[in-house]
């Protein structure tokens, strides 16, 4: 596993760093976050055409710049601590993951060029109403209907599902069980019989949709029936890179309520001077940088195609939400009331922080998945 | 570095060379460890990265490196190394005068001395500086009086590397002198201190008008923090230098490795628990099976927790070391492992209860594994007090690495008469 960064990664962090602190400073997150959409076209077309970000992951032959999951880990701890307002987990982490693993060659060729370069905005549609992150939960249905595919069902919790243009769906043949049965689509957002509306969702800098199809028509996507697979590993890559976006924003909020509390004076002295404070922040260091280990580990094995890597990737996923969620707490608490207020910026990250706890599963379960994977 | 310097550099050929030249004429296994030593020392090819005078080669410390290989090639035993002899070699390497290193150098490095270290007190543990054992100059000689704690081997030791106060007047940290003492004499009594999990690997050590001569002071008087803190470095910094490692190539049969083990056992003796107090977080999984509470969805989760936490700081200590290895500054994960290593333990402790249940009250022939998961239970408190209390670790996090405010003093600014100080006994 690789434990140190290159030099060139190293670069490629600090010129992402620099262009987020530019781009994505909190005025322009709360603007975003107050839109429906949460995102604008522009700044997504920069993001492509600046530094090339939208295909970091893709391969050169389907139009991406062929780097790994380290560096979209990359990519996305920076984004994680900037907060970006940006269609980025879904279209070009977990639709393009998901077309990567589930695609055949032609489609593949088909579909990823549009998405490596932004142009095309597309999202994972998996997860349902009855919130199971497992490939077992899928209850939607796909008949097949003259060489196409005809979908019925709700899906939900959709990143950018209400503004994509391209969603990926997964669905089971009717009357199939568990992980059988189970199949990639691709349906345009326009197509009849779709209703997409969008979630009041606690975290309004990532927004959410519910998709409910009526006899959509669908094109299939990869093998019929053959879609656990590809789903359970387009799952388990999409864990480690939360992890990294997480390990992000808990970085972003250590430093925050540490310049907090070195500014803050009470009882004639800065409070950064209480040992009560000096262990907690220690505290936080800790868990922050544990979290790190384990989201850059994730990320190393699914390059390196880790024996290991779907027990690593659910070991990130887990340590890295508790961290985050644990440093979003002492945060506020180091803030004291001013950190409850809406015009202090902390409640952006612990917003985020509690939505990634549960996204693509919470700790308990992911720890689970990772004594599964080690055959405990 | 000079061109002259640089010129008379030997090469590595050269210095392979020679080493193994030395050895072939020299080694023999059947000689005696002492014996072997003598000559190994005498030849500067035990601590060839010492200066000429001082009974190394001056070579530079990449050699040794070298001239270790060699060793290890063929099975040669190195000059002794274990333990408290590094400290003090170092130690009297960068404070000690001519006196000093004619007088302990040779014995140190044959195995023929044994060396104990006498910092801590009752009365001062994570405050070291805070020492009360008195050192007074009386009839051209030092007389000391006191009590240490928390000293490893002093009952096999000859000679302590002793912490003292010289002056109850002057301000805590300039009144401390450091003086190599005389273990094997009346005035000092060791006493093994037994410890909550029954061993007793530390002893406490007595001072009562012990005397050492004029010339065992190092350093100046009242400079003594300044050369307890050139040992400390070293102890942080873990055995380095010194010592030529046990050589694995060849099989190691004849009277000098049974004299090398015999001395290694004694060395090692009071460590025999130290993987229990770490928590042994490579039994879990195998006694979660073993008794069936693999099966229990609780502990499942519980034990998930202390494999996340044991791997995230396996990845921390390797990111650091990774770092280090590409020749880049320190980042804050190098700080980390001694805090993270006490949470890992703490955290084994209590899965090791959760899957042993009611065994878990149970010790000795009567205990789970012969009673190894007690000693688990009763050992790991050890870890956030040795070397370093978690408190004080979060002290050195907060201030060092994150740059916070210092702990504000009242022990800096007044003579050491007038701090308060723990009620002595």
């Amino acid at each position: 596993m690789q434990f140190a960064f290159t030099a060139e990664q190293e670069e490629f962090r600090s010129v992402l760093r620099r262009y987020f602190e530019e781009t994505s400073p909190p005025g322009v997150v709360r603007r975003l976050m107050e839109t429906e959409a949460g995102w604008e076209r522009a700044a997504w077309r920069d993001l492509n055409t600046q530094l090339g970000l939208t295909g970091v992951h893709i391969p050169e032959a389907y139009g991406g710049q062929g780097f790994g999951f380290v560096e979209l880990g990359i990519v996305l701890e920076e984004m994680g601590r900037a907060l970006l307002c940006a269609p980025y987990f879904s279209s070009s982490v977990l639709a393009a993951t998901a077309i990567l693993n589930a695609g055949t060659e032609a489609q593949k060729q088909a579909l990823l060029p549009a998405i490596a370069t932004g142009e095309t905005i597309a999202t994972l549609a998996f997860a349902e109403p009855n919130g199971r992150w497992d490939a077992s939960g899928i209850e939607a249905t796909a008949t097949p209907a003259g060489g196409r595919y005809r979908l019925d069902g709700v899906k939900s919790f959709v990143l950018d599902g209400h503004t994509a243009d391209l969603i990926v769906v997964v669905a089971r043949a009717p009357g199939s069980q568990g992980e059988a049965g189970l199949s990639f689509f691709t349906v345009a957002a326009d197509a009849p019989g779709l209703t997409r509306r969008a979630l009041k969702v606690l975290d309004p800098t990532r927004k959410q949709a519910r998709l409910e199809f009526q006899a959509v028509e669908a094109d299939l996507l990869g093998e019929a029936g053959a879609g656990a697979g590809p789903l359970v590993k387009t799952l388990m890559q999409a864990a480690a890179c939360l992890a990294s976006e997480m390990v992000g924003g808990a970085e972003r909020l250590r430093r925050s309520a540490l310049d907090y509390a070195n500014m803050r004076v009470q009882f004639g002295r800065p409070i950064a001077s209480f040992q009560s404070m000096k262990h907690k922040q220690a505290d936080m260091l800790v868990d922050v940088e544990l979290a790190k280990s384990a989201a850059y580990a994730a990320t190393s094995a699914l390059d390196e195609n880790d024996p290991e890597q779907a027990a690593i990737a659910s070991l990130a996923k887990a340590c890295a939400a508790e961290a985050y969620m644990q440093t979003a707490i002492h945060t506020i608490q180091i803030h004291g009331g001013i950190g409850f207020t809406w015009d202090n910026d902390t409640h952006l990250w612990f917003k985020r922080a509690k939505s990634s706890e549960v996204f693509l599963g919470d700790p308990a379960w992911h720890r689970e998945q990772m004594l599964k994977a080690w055959g405990a | 570095m000079s061109e002259d310097r640089a010129m008379s550099e030997p090469s590595e050929a050269d210095v392979r060379a020679e080493v193994r030249a030395w050895l072939e004429a020299n080694w023999d296994p059947n000689l005696g460890l002492i014996e072997w030593r003598g000559k190994l020392v005498d030849s500067g090819w035990g601590v060839p990265s010492w200066p000429k005078e001082w009974l190394g080669r001056g070579l530079p410390p990449a050699m040794q490196a070298v001239v270790a290989e060699e060793m290890r090639r063929i099975g040669a035993v190195g000059v002794a190394g274990a333990g408290v002899r590094n400290l003090a070699a170092n130690t009297l390497m960068a404070h000690g005068n001519a006196f000093h290193r004619e007088k302990f150098f040779r014995r140190m490095l044959t195995g023929e001395d044994n060396w104990c270290q006498l910092f801590s007190e009752p009365g001062s543990g994570s405050d070291l500086a805070g020492a009360l054992t008195r050192a007074e100059f009386k009839d051209g000689r030092w007389v000391i009086n006191g009590q240490k704690v928390w000293t490893t081997s002093a009952h096999h030791a000859d000679w302590g590397l002793l912490l003292a106060r010289t002056d109850m007047n002057a301000v805590k940290h300039q009144g401390l002198s450091y003086f190599v003492l005389d273990i094997r004499q009346p005035g000092v009594e060791v006493r093994p201190l037994k410890q909550m999990n029954g061993h007793a690997s530390f002893n406490q050590v007595f001072f009562t008008d012990a005397e050492a001569p004029a010339e065992h002071l190092v350093g100046e008087v009242g400079q003594g923090w300044a050369v307890a803190t050139t040992t400390l470095m070293h102890e942080r910094r873990g055995a380095d230098g010194v010592g030529g490692g046990p050589g694995r190539a060849v099989e190691r049969r004849g009277r000098i490795y049974d004299e090398e083990r015999a001395e290694t056992e004694k060395v090692m003796e009071p460590y025999k628990w130290y993987p229990q107090r770490a928590g042994r977080v490579d039994l879990v999984l195998e006694r979660a099976k073993a008794t069936g509470a693999i099966r229990d969805p609780v502990v499942r989760q519980e034990i998930a927790r202390l494999l996340t936490l044991s791997k995230a700081a396996e990845w921390t200590a390797r990111r650091a070391r990774a770092a280090q290895a590409q020749g880049r500054a320190p980042g804050p994960e190098g700080s980390l492992g001694k805090l993270v290593a006490s949470h890992v333990a703490r955290a084994a402790a209590h899965v090791h209860t959760r899957i042993t249940g009611a065994d878990a009250m149970l010790t000795g022939a009567d205990g789970p594994m012969d009673g190894l998961i007690a000693e688990i239970l009763v050992s790991v408190p050890a870890v956030s007090i040795a070397g370093g209390t978690d408190e004080i670790q979060r002290n050195i996090i907060s201030e060092r690495v994150l740059g916070m405010p210092k702990e504000p003093r009242t022990d800096d600014s007044r003579p050491f008469r007038d701090v308060p100080k723990n009620v002595a006994g």
